[in-house]
């Protein structure tokens, strides 16, 4: 049997699928949460140079990753919606803006305690920090654009259009400090070259890049539901469902 | 064609362009992008005279220096091929150190010294425990010791 995952490109097949997704990632995200911290702050050792300041790159590092693969999804849904006409790729979009957003806020939060102590500032307008910043607004933006529209066809137009323009973005924050001089450091882990770190801190921070994973797809699923039936309220199965009261 | 591949090359020929206009732009503004000046652009002149600027570079090892205040300190910054005086008064980050990144606000005196008035230090990409770095240090002793 062939299953042709085109089908879930509908809604009405799509929302049952995500109800039981939404569990099955919210256990995995709480469970990697749980290990990737325990390992960041009582197995990996402290840094010779910043001792127990660095342990904010458990959550920080992640956090920022995370803030832009988002991004760069909802560009992906952004692209395929506009292309194919999937009102779907639209949710999906809708349903990640709010998920990216936190993650943004908390990098550029724990950056910004974390630079207290070690650069000697809160805040520095180095390339890097600018365009993570940039990269909050666009999601403020976007956020504010397709709540501000009326008509949800055209908002989700609207908003699909922001979204690519704003992932030139990404690739700039991620290269910011290559191509400029920048407070910021360069890249500890990346994937042209060995990691510059000992393994049990890697080991830590890749949990719990895996706990925002899990996490974002919880979120994104949950969301999305919501929206799914919101959305297509004024079909049979959708009104059923919201009759009955509790939807599954 | 069919529409929806018009709509798909329609959206890569838009993203292609606008990529190309914030390469332009970025391009454009390169050198008001960099955080710091080097101390190679002071010594060509490629500095911003008669006001503050940020000037960055590692701290020289053996420059430092404390005057008897215990506040006022002297350090030279170097990108390797030109060096730069720093007077500061003040406290400095606890990761300052000789041999470590540092930028320096402030501006150039009479006498080519850049008088700063904020210290920011620059942290690098290893994370590594005390140990280790324990280990690298003796390394690169024995390594000066057999030279």
């Amino acid at each position: 049997m062939t299953m042709n995952l085109f089908r879930f490109s509908s809604p009405q097949t799509f929302y049952p699928l995500a109800g039981r997704l939404v569990p099955v990632f919210a256990v995995l995200a709480a469970l990697s949460c749980i290990f990737g911290l325990y390992l960041g702050f009582f197995v990996a050792p402290s840094d010779a140079v910043q001792g127990e300041v660095y342990r904010i790159i458990f959550i920080h590092v992640p956090a920022a990753w995370m803030s832009m693969f988002i991004y760069v999804v909802m560009a992906f849904w952004s692209a395929i919606g506009l292309g194919l006409g999937t009102r779907l790729s639209f949710y999906m979009t809708r349903a990640l803006a709010p998920t990216g957003a936190l993650f943004c806020f908390i990098a550029l939060w724990t950056g910004a305690l974390w630079g207290r102590p070690t650069w000697g500032t809160y805040w520095v307008w180095d390339a890097r920090l600018t365009s993570q910043l940039l990269l909050q607004f666009l999601y403020f933006g976007f956020i504010a654009l397709t709540s501000a529209i009326e008509d949800p066809r055209r908002a989700d137009k609207a908003g699909a259009i922001i979204t690519l323009v704003g992932v030139i973005n990404v690739p700039v924050i991620y290269f910011s400090v290559k191509w400029w001089n920048t407070l910021h450091q360069g890249a500890s882990v990346s994937l042209t070259k060995a990691p510059s770190m000992a393994t049990t801190m890697l080991l830590g921070m890749l949990v719990m890049a895996f706990a925002t994973w899990f996490y974002s797809l919880a979120m994104s699923l949950y969301r999305v539901r919501g929206i799914i039936l919101e959305r297509e309220r004024h079909t049979d199965w959708a009104r059923q469902l919201i009759s009955k009261g509790e939807p599954k | 064609m069919k529409a929806r591949h018009k709509r798909f090359l329609l959206i890569g020929i838009c993203m292609a362009l606008l990529a190309g206009a914030t390469a332009l732009v970025l391009f454009a503004f390169n050198d008001n992008l960099m955080l710091f000046h080097t101390p190679s652009e002071v010594a060509a002149g490629k500095v911003p005279q008669g006001r503050a600027f940020k000037l960055g570079g590692m701290v020289l090892k053996g420059s430092f220096s404390r005057e008897a205040d215990g506040i006022t300190t002297h350090f030279t910054l170097t990108d390797t091929a030109q060096n730069v005086p720093v007077l500061f008064r003040g406290a400095l980050p606890d990761l300052f150190k000789e041999g470590k990144g540092a930028v320096a606000e402030g501006s150039l005196d009479a006498q080519g010294v850049f008088v700063a008035t904020t210290i920011l230090a620059k942290h690098d990409e290893n994370y590594m425990p005390p140990p280790a770095r324990d280990a690298i240090d003796k390394a690169h002793a024995t390594e000066r010791t057999l030279k």
